[in-house]
């Protein structure tokens, strides 16, 4: 248990420190938010759809989420470059511990700046109507955290080096965030563009946060939360699995 | 203490180890060295349970690192070749964070934290960031972080690589106290022929992944008619240079650095 907290620990500790990172994950999806916000706001308006800024609010947090959770996953190359990975691995606790404090860490600080960017949103004008689903809102962001975080370890722990991470940034988290709704809603488009979005598991994500910050569903909530959980166990298994396999 | 037996890696078709032993009693100092690219950190990654032989046993006072890992972790430390400490971590916390992962109880590990910062002199700076920290304090931070959980072995993989002679000096003379003093059985590995002259009790050569040598540094000089270690070694393997791929690590590790500049 101490091995978990101490790695949860270093990762916030890390976090806290890099100035230069907390300031770049704010300026992307203030970017989103006020240039998609206030850029398309008016067309979503005379479509019929209500009010951008509330519907792109959910997509947001959840989009800096994603970011953040997948490069807390991806450190593990940082640190496997800078020799930190070898004083964790040569440790005599069990693999698994090590990536699951790694995980909680990650996932925390990604849950921690969610809530700041939901802050911000509230400063630019989003006004959330079900105060008593916010806790709900918190679990959903908590799953998203920890699943995509667990991915991200589990991609950091077979790519070698940085070349990789291009590929993962252009072909799975692109794909991933733009597939998933958080920019528009998924009633009316093409019915294959549809099936893609129901296989992203960040579509459930984004949906659970709508309908509790704004009370609009796509797919239901129980469908929300139980592909969530069941997508997240399955990426900490993996992602624990091949963690446990890495030779240095 | 340490015992390996018909010790074999394979990278692909390349034998990187190639069907190597040796045995390390305790309390000796043991240097095993060899030109770049030789095996010298394939073997200690596979006595460390970083790497799986292909074939062979190893046994770390009786205990496997294959099959009971564990328990195998918790008799050694280790100074890895290249830095392994966390540089947006404080002196302090690198040592805390190691005496948690080697459950060290908390009192026991203040105490040795502050012992071992103090032998090291480091102690004075133990609040700064690592990134703060020049090449020699980053290494004597290593050793004694490799020594917090009072390991019966220590593996030290070119441990003075880039290290001026003043602390090249005092390194060793805290090696060989910390030998003298708690029995520590120490696997070494080094190109600095005078310093394995100095300290080692017993040396093997290895080449091309096979031992090609091996006794005490007065044997393997009168094996080979040599006056030096230096010359005894060159006399050994011979002097044709060595060509070593850089790994994807190095070309990682030069992304890394040219990243860093640009951020």
């Amino acid at each position: 248990m101490n091995v978990v907290y101490i790695l949860w620990l270093r990762q916030l500790k890390r976090s806290a420190r890099s100035k230069a990172r907390i300031i770049g994950s704010f300026a992307q999806p203030l970017l989103y938010l006020l240039a998609f916000g206030f850029g398309f706001g008016s067309m979503f308006q005379r479509a019929g759809q209500g009010n951008y800024i509330q519907f792109l609010t959910p997509g947001v947090i959840t989009m800096s989420i994603l970011f953040t959770s997948i490069f807390a996953g991806i450190e593990v190359i940082w640190d496997r470059q800078f020799g930190f990975l070898k004083e964790t691995l040569v440790a005599p606790v069990p693999r698994i511990l090590i990536m699951v404090g790694r995980t909680l860490g990650g996932a925390t600080v990604a849950v921690l700046q969610g809530i700041v960017v939901f802050c911000i949103c509230l400063i630019v004008g989003f006004r959330t109507p079900s105060l008593p689903l916010l806790p709900l809102a918190l679990a959903f962001m908590i799953l998203t955290a920890v699943l995509f975080t667990a991915i991200g370890t589990a991609l950091a722990s077979v790519l070698p080096d940085f070349q990789g991470f291009q590929l993962v940034m252009n072909f799975l988290v692109m794909p991933v965030f733009f597939l998933s709704g958080a920019l528009f809603p998924l009633n009316n488009v093409p019915p294959a563009m549809r099936m893609m979005a129901n296989l992203d598991p960040l579509s459930y994500s984004v949906d659970g946060l709508r309908f509790a910050l704004i009370g609009v569903t796509h797919f239901g909530v129980p469908l929300d939360l139980g592909v969530l959980c069941a997508v997240t166990g399955a990426a900490l298994a993996v992602g624990g699995y091949l963690f446990s396999r890495i030779q240095a | 203490m340490i015992r390996a037996q018909g010790l074999v890696k394979k990278f692909g078709d390349f034998t990187a180890v190639d069907n190597i032993a040796f045995d390390v009693a305790k309390g000796e100092i043991f240097a095993f060295l060899g030109p770049n690219g030789a095996g010298k950190t394939t073997t200690i990654k596979m006595l460390t349970t970083l790497l799986r032989p292909t074939s062979g046993s190893v046994s770390l006072d009786g205990l496997d690192p294959v099959t009971d890992q564990t328990a195998a972790r918790k008799q050694f430390g280790i100074v890895f070749q290249d830095p392994s400490v966390d540089d947006e971590l404080t002196a302090y916390e690198n040592m805390d964070f190691h005496g948690v992962l080697y459950s060290v109880p908390r009192k026991l590990r203040q105490e040795r934290i502050e012992a071992l910062l103090k032998l090291f002199e480091l102690w004075d700076r133990r609040k700064d960031q690592v990134k703060q920290f020049s090449g020699g304090m980053r290494r004597r931070l290593e050793i004694a972080r490799s020594l917090l959980h009072m390991p019966k072995i220590i593996f030290l993989d070119e441990p003075t690589l880039g290290l001026d002679p003043q602390t090249r000096n005092q390194l060793w003379n805290h090696i060989q106290k910390l030998n003298n003093e708690e029995q520590v059985t120490v696997f070494l590995t080094t190109h600095y022929m005078e310093e394995a002259e100095r300290v080692a009790h017993r040396i093997a050569i290895i080449d091309h992944g096979k031992i090609i040598a091996q006794g005490t540094p007065d044997e393997l000089k009168a094996q080979t008619g040599t006056e030096s270690l230096e010359e005894a070694f060159l006399a050994l393997t011979g002097s044709t240079i060595r060509e070593e791929e850089a790994s994807s690590l190095d070309k990682l590790r030069t992304f890394g650095k040219a990243f860093r500049r640009v951020k």
